[in-house]
This record gives C-alpha cells, sequence and structure tokens, in this order.
C-alpha cells in the first residue's frame, strides 16, 4: 500500500487500507516519541506552517511538535490576529503562505469545507486540522490509534459517543472512521444536540445513557460548550449532567474496563466528573500522546507523496 | 522456484555456513563478546542479527543483546521506489552508550542504508563503535562505507538485482542475482 495524497481533507474519503497504513506509521513514530532523542530528519528542510482561524491550543501545539520531531521548520499563524481582521480572502492569505516556500499547511477554519478550497487550488499538502462542523480527521485517527493500541483492534467493539453529536465535526470523523474500521457505534444524546438523518453513517441513536451503555468497550465524550444554553438547545448544564454525565455509577453499566475517552478540553462535572476522568479506564492522557504520533505519520505521509509528484515531474 | 533468469548464489545450507563462519568471526576479532551488541537493519537484516547472536550462543555460551532498527525515516531516498513497504518500529530496548554495535544487513549495496542505520543508533547514544556484518557485498558503493564482516563478495552490474529470501518472511532461505542482461 502506497500513500498517493498529497492532502487529508477528511475520514469520509478515507480508505480501510489507508487508516490502517496511517495507524501502523503511527506506531513507529511512537517508538520515536519515546527515545532520548525524540526527533527523526524525515521533514528536514521542509517548510509546515499551521494556519489558525479558530483559536486552539491543543492540536496547534501537537502538530507543531509533530513537525519539529520530523525535523520541518514549522511557524503558527493564528489568523484572527492577522490580515483577515484586514480584509484579505482564504485564498490569498494562503498564497502568501505558499510564497514563503511552505509544502504543507495545515489548517483550521470555522467554514466547513475551507481546506479542500486550498487543496483544489493550491499545489501545497494541506492538512484538515478541523473545518467548521464537518470533519477533524486527526482527532479520529489518534482516537483510533487509542482505542487500537488499548484493545489490540476496532473491528466488533461497541463504542458509544456522548454528547453533542449534531454540532461535533470530532463526533463525525470518529462516525466515519470507527464505522468504516468494523466498529459497531451508538450516538447518545439529547435530542436537540442530535443532527436529523445520523443513522444514515451507520450509527445507532439512543436518547438515554444508561440504555446506551450496556456492553459499551468504548465511552467516548464530547465536550459540551456552554453557548448552546444561549441557543435554547440545552436547559442548564446541571440538567445535562443529570441524564447525559458520566460519573462512577454509570461506567459501571459499561464493560468491565471499558475505554473512557474524551478529545479535550474536558468539563468536569458536566459531561465527565472527575473520578471517572481521573480513573484507570481514563485513556484521555493517552489521547494526548497518541495525537503526536499520528500527526507525525500523516505529515510523513503527505509529505512522500508530494515528493513522488516531484520525481516524476521531472 | 527454477526461475531461468535466476543465478543462485547461495542456497540454505550456504547461508547457514556463511552465517556460522561470520559468527566465529565476531567473536574472534572482540576476543569475546563483552559489550558487544547486534542490530539488525529491518528488514532482513533483523532476522540474521537473531540467527548470528544464536551462534554467538553456541560457540560462547553467551546472550548477546539483539535489536533492529527501521531506516525509513533516515533515508536519503524516501520517495524512491526502493521504499517498498510501510515504516515499522526501531526496537532498541537495551543501553547503546559505550557499548560495541556490530550493525547487520542482508545485502551491501550504495552504502546508505548503512549511513541511515549508523544515524539511528547515534539517536540511542554514543556507542564505543560500530562495526558492520553482511551476508553478502555486492559493490557499487557511492559513500565510504564498507563491512568488517563480509558472508560473501558478488561482483555484480548495476542492472542487476541481489535478493534475499528468509525463512522467517519467504519460508526459505537463499541468495540469488535476478534481472540483469539475458
Amino acid at each position: 500500500m502506497i500513500w498517493k495524497r498529497k492532502d487529508l481533507l477528511g475520514i469520509e474519503d478515507l480508505t480501510v487500507e489507508e487508516i490502517e497504513l496511517i495507524l501502523q506509521t503511527a506506531t513507529s513514530f511512537k517508538e520515536v516519541s519515546t527515545r532520548v532523542i525524540k526527533k527523526v530528519p524525515a521533514l528536514r528542510g521542509k517548510t509546515v506552517v499551521n494556519l489558525f482561524f479558530e483559536p486552539s491550543t491543543r492540536t496547534r501545539t501537537s502538530f507543531e511538535l509533530a513537525a519539529k520531531r520530523l525535523s520541518a521548520d514549522v511557524v503558527s499563524i493564528a489568523v484572527s490576529t492577522s490580515s483577515v481582521v484586514k480584509g484579505e480572502t482564504l485564498l490569498d492569505t494562503a498564497k502568501t503562505v505558499q510564497a514563503l516556500g511552505t509544502d504543507i499547511v495545515v489548517v483550521r477554519h470555522f467554514c466547513s469545507g475551507a481546506p479542500h478550497i486550498l487543496a483544489k487550488a493550491l499545489p501545497m499538502g494541506i492538512v484538515n486540522a478541523g473545518d467548521g462542523m464537518h470533519e477533524h480527521p486527526t482527532q479520529a485517527l489518534l482516537d483510533m490509534f487509542t482505542i487500537k493500541e488499548k484493545k489490540g483492534k476496532i473491528a466488533g467493539l461497541k463504542i458509544v459517543i456522548v454528547g453533542d453529536i449534531a454540532h461535533s465535526r470530532v463526533a463525525r470523523s470518529d462516525i466515519w472512521g470507527m464505522t468504516k474500521m468494523g466498529a459497531e457505534v451508538t450516538v447518545v444524546g439529547p435530542a436537540t444536540l442530535m443532527p436529523a438523518g445520523i443513522e444514515r453513517l451507520g450509527v445507532k441513536i439512543c436518547f438515554r445513557l444508561e440504555e446506551a451503555l450496556k456492553n459499551a468497550d468504548v465511552i467516548y465524550l464530547l465536550r459540551i460548550q456552554k453557548e448552546r444554553l444561549e441557543r435554547n438547545l440545552l436547559s442548564s448544564l446541571e440538567e445535562y449532567h443529570d441524564f447525559f454525565g458520566v460519573d462512577t455509577e454509570r461506567l459501571k453499566i459499561a464493560k468491565k474496563g471499558a475505554l473512557v475517552m474524551h478529545p479535550g478540553p474536558m468539563n468536569r462535572g458536566i459531561e465527565i466528573d472527575s473520578e471517572v476522568a481521573d480513573s484507570a479506564q481514563s485513556v484521555i492522557d493517552d489521547q494526548v500522546t497518541n495525537g503526536i504520533a499520528v500527526r507525525m505519520a500523516v505529515l510523513y505521509l503527505i509529505d512522500s507523496a508530494i515528493e513522488k509528484g516531484r520525481r516524476k515531474a521531472k | 522456484m527454477s526461475d531461468p533468469a535466476q543465478k543462485l548464489i547461495l542456497d540454505e545450507l550456504g547461508i547457514n555456513r556463511t552465517l556460522t563462519r561470520l559468527a566465529h568471526e565476531i567473536v574472534e576479532r572482540n576476543k569475546g563478546v563483552e559489550d558487544i551488541v547486534l542490530i539488525g537493519i529491518k528488514i532482513g537484516g533483523d532476522h540474521l542479527a537473531k540467527r548470528l547472536a544464536a551462534k554467538i550462543r553456541e560457540i560462547e555460551g553467551v546472550e548477546v543483546p539483539v535489536g533492529a532498527v527501521d531506516i525509513t525515516f533516515y533515508r536519503d531516498d524516501a520517495s524512491s521506489k526502493s521504499l517498498r513497504s510501510a515504516a515499522q518500529p526501531t526496537e532498541i530496548t537495551f543501553e547503546v552508550e559505550g557499548k560495541k554495535v556490530i550493525l547487520v544487513d542482508d545485502v551491501l549495496y550504495t552504502g546508505r542504508s548503512t549511513r541511515a542505520a549508523i544515524d539511528v543508533v547515534m539517536d540511542f547514544g554514543r556507542p564505543k563503535w560500530i562495526q558492520l556484518a553482511v551476508l553478502v557485498d555486492r559493490g557499487h558503493r557511492e559513500l565510504p562505507v564498507h563491512a568488517d564482516y563480509v558472508g560473501k563478495n558478488v561482483p555484480t552490474s548495476a542492472d542487476e538485482k541481489v535478493e534475499v529470501w528468509l525463512k522467517e518472511i519467504d519460508n526459505e532461505d537463499k541468495v540469488a542475482i535476478t534481472g540483469g542482461q539475458k
């Protein structure tokens, strides 16, 4: 299996083989991250730019470290504080980044499809680090990597995703990925936060957490955003916690040794209780650690595809 | 597998004899195996390193640490077609600092894999020295690299390929030249 894409835009269009190649490559990069010298020369001389149109610390830092551990030069641009304010278009901003000699752009944008526009228009590699309510592919890849690492497989597992399914790009990417890999995915949350037609993605819908948690191998909690209150999609955070918050009692309903996952940042006491977040079943810190290895794999594979294209052109 | 385009260099018995000799040479040259570690270059060299360690155990009664390096991320030709398989993890679970490292590879050709493998090892620590053991040396070096222990010197032309089959991967043991002028 040879990687051919110059962009990673979403999980939806990846094949099972492509997902497996990324996860396998990430295993090697995880080994690199355990060394005293956590660096390989694979992307020496290459330039990676993080172009973030939305505030982000975790994902940006993870991509920065991933690029640095590949020996690439990396710069992060928080666009809210720069040219967009002055009226520059998305494409012009990206063209400027390209003119700086950039090989790969990691882009996060509040509009769904923004990375796709750049990927079509520009020869640089584009990695989607989250676009609107659409996809967040590297999050889903690191989630799948963590599940595979802890459970040895993904196929056949019962995975329950809890929370604001409607507004979550993490949920969408995870659903695409986990169902492709053969997991049985159930989404659960308040009806106001459940998108119409989500069952078409191959998931089961459930509105009662206790029912969904039966026999679960993985419990994936999404972050509840307080702004949903303002739009009257939730009556109160306390009520959400009462119905959908995972505490030690509810954790017991799931299979023994079920994994607890969260993309971060967590709201302790709302979607997850502290005892659960800090329990032995929580792999939330592993997700963060694995994120670097998975992003190294993505940057490395994309670079290899770009290099192949260059050789062919010669 | 009697492909007429294949010229057999070593059969199963030949490989086994060659490895036995290499193991003896390693022990003899180093007057024992104190501080010696074997590190195979994936894919191929890692299996040969394990076999050499087994032979050294027979000769000296000592268990020599065996590791394996994957050079994928250290290659200077990462995009070329020679990159045939996905990267695999490097396995060095012992201290490299101050050790006498013997790199093990199946075929020594341009020397670029050796250069990359040396870089991987150096990222784990500063060995006392590094030596190189290869099953086949086919010539055509592009870097100042030489092998300290050579199983067999095989003069080749650049359009030929030296292929190694190992039981651990291919269910049989042999070395053959393929391709070249028919």
